[in-house]
């Protein structure tokens, strides 16, 4: 078993009366793919927010690179290595689709011709080669969510959250990304990614874990997490599972 | 440098105008002009940059005047010590004010109230304090020589404000072009976003606000050499604040020659007004409006950004090619 790169132990996080992390301890391996997928409202996005930094947490810790992080601020994460992309997507939209790169590029390339250069190879490797001179507003949504990702690897990640890069597009634009994610694993990036395509995630993860109403609910193979009786009854409804294998 | 070729010659020509232009009433116009594209190329830096808009700007701009002319008054300093003075004053204050504001995580409408108040707040202590001269103001005493940074002919006046103006030019082109201004334009687009690619929002923020203040602050210290007289309403006063933002909102905000082109169009038509209607108390005042009014109606970008859509819409077709 590989050393895991970032671990969450115990983290809570609480919205007024609503808690939308409860105890949540999971891992990431280095140099895998790590799905987190559950019901909507399930606290997904809270998390990725905790680990990126964004939000706070009331409780439990986070490690990241063997270092305790759980009250670094966002860009020192960002420093370290931990990049995030957003749900809803956040361009620039008053820059063209360079300079949003060149953004991220800037934090380990000081001069503007080195972080142009950087941003450039990037745009490249996510499809956006052709795009790089036009307005961040004019891309589609699928050009958008190439966007968030190519910003977030210019800054030279080792943990890379990605949070529903797949969402919203169409099946021709999932099978053109999906290689695109799988290599930048092969390259060495830990991922850990949100998704709600199940057929994306499930052939992409190593492992998976899957949070339901703040807690997680189960974890493992993608195998042994679509059979497990929990996961299909958080999907599907009370008595899911027992129909589900009444039928099968 | 290529970026740096319009400044050269936008300055070149502005400075050759006394050689031609000899009349002081001229003179005198468009040195208010520039001391206006001054303290607006101040807010242009934070505001126009960095989305941080700034509606108390007069802060930078007074304690500026104050301290170059307080410091020959009463300490016996020379202005030209005094004017390095002055604008240390003005950033210092920027960045006391920056660091209380950006701390406490204020933004948009929130940042400009905050900024309105505290330039008040100067004004009323001004308008009290025996060491501004209270509601008297403060006097500088005439003395004629460059020395002590005054001069009997309007040009050299002139040219001083032009070098300071050309300076303010190339701190905005610099910033531009280095990790410093595509951090702080980032930060102005989507702050989230910035800080999760690694950007210190606050540390950007807050040096941005400091350069702001030290360009509109020495502004104020070339006002105080200029008229040799300032008082609590001059130096704090809120119409210091509007003209600082409406220069560059109106010339083009987040570009070098806004807060220029902005100051040359409001003053023009400010004196056309006066001219045409009279000395109407207020008068200048409507026609800023006015301006404003269809600036944000027809270029909200400013009238920079109208011209430089027209060149990035016919350079389209190319782009789209390549």
């Amino acid at each position: 078993m590989a050393e895991a790169l970032l671990a969450v132990e115990g983290v809570s996080r609480r919205f007024g009366g609503l808690l939308a992390v409860n105890a949540v301890s999971l891992a990431a391996e280095a140099g895998r793919i790590t799905g987190l997928i559950g019901p909507n409202g399930a606290g997904k996005t809270t998390l990725f927010g905790l680990i990126s930094g964004f939000i706070a947490p009331d409780e439990g810790t986070i490690r990241y690179a063997g270092e305790h992080v759980t009250r670094l601020p966002v860009h020192e994460r960002a420093r370290r290595g931990i990049a995030r992309t957003f749900q809803i997507v956040q361009p620039f939209s008053g820059l063209t689709v360079r300079e949003n790169i060149v953004v991220g590029a800037h934090l380990h390339h000081r001069s503007c011709t080195d972080a142009r250069a950087a941003a450039d190879v990037v745009g490249r490797e996510v499809g956006l080669g052709g795009l790089l001179d036009r307005p961040a507003d004019t891309l589609t949504i699928a050009g958008r969510k190439r966007l968030e990702l190519a910003r977030a690897l210019a800054t030279e990640p080792k943990l890379l959250l990605l949070d529903e890069v797949l969402a919203g597009l169409n099946p021709t634009e999932i099978r053109e990304i999906v290689p695109v994610i799988r290599k930048l694993c092969d390259r060495g990036i830990t991922i850990m990614m949100i998704e709600h395509v199940m057929q994306a995630v499930m052939s992409l993860s190593e492992h998976i874990f899957v949070l339901a109403e703040g807690h997680i609910i189960a974890a493992g193979s993608p195998a042994e997490v679509a059979a497990d009786r929990g996961v299909i009854e958080a999907y599907l409804g009370l008595g899911a599972a027992k129909k589900f294998g009444a039928q099968a | 440098m290529k970026g740096f070729a319009p400044i050269a010659v936008v300055v070149a020509v502005l400075a050759a105008v006394p050689l031609v232009v000899h009349s002081n009433t001229a003179l005198n116009f468009l040195v208010i002009t520039l001391l206006t594209a001054l303290a607006g190329q101040g807010w242009n830096i934070l505001g126009g940059y960095g989305g941080q808009y700034s509606f108390g700007h007069a802060a930078f701009f007074g304690t500026g005047a104050y301290v170059t002319a307080i410091l020959q008054v009463r300490y016996g300093v020379n202005a030209w010590p005094g004017l390095a003075a002055g604008i240390a004053a003005g950033a210092s204050v920027g960045s006391v004010i920056g660091a209380l504001t950006f701390r406490a995580g204020l933004r948009g409408s929130y940042f400009a109230l905050v900024t309105l108040a505290f330039a008040e707040v100067l004004r009323i202590v001004a308008s009290v304090a025996p060491i501004t001269g209270a509601g008297v103001g403060t006097l500088v005493k005439l003395d004629l020589h460059a020395s002590a940074l005054q001069f009997e002919s309007r040009a050299a006046f002139y040219w001083v404000i032009l070098a300071l103006v050309a300076a303010s030019l190339v701190i905005a082109r610099v910033i531009e072009r280095t990790r410093f201004g595509a951090r702080l334009i980032a930060v102005r687009e989507n702050e989230d976003a910035a800080r999760a690619l690694g950007v210190d929002a606050f540390k950007v923020k807050l040096g941005a606000m400091t350069i702001s203040a030290a360009i509109t602050a020495a502004a104020g210290c070339f006002y105080a050499q200029y008229f040799l007289f300032i008082d609590s309403g001059i130096a704090y006063g809120a119409r210091m604040s509007i003209e600082a933002l409406l220069t560059p909102v109106i010339g083009g905000a987040g570009t070098v020659f806004g807060p220029l082109v902005g100051a040359l169009v409001v003053k023009a038509l400010g004196e056309g007004a006066t001219f045409v209607a009279g000395d109407a108390p207020g008068l200048n005042l409507i026609v800023y409006g006015c301006v404003l009014v269809l600036v944000i109606a027809f270029a909200p970008r400013g009238l920079i950004g109208l011209f430089s859509f027209r060149l990035a819409s016919s350079r389209t077709p190319e782009a789209a090619h390549g």
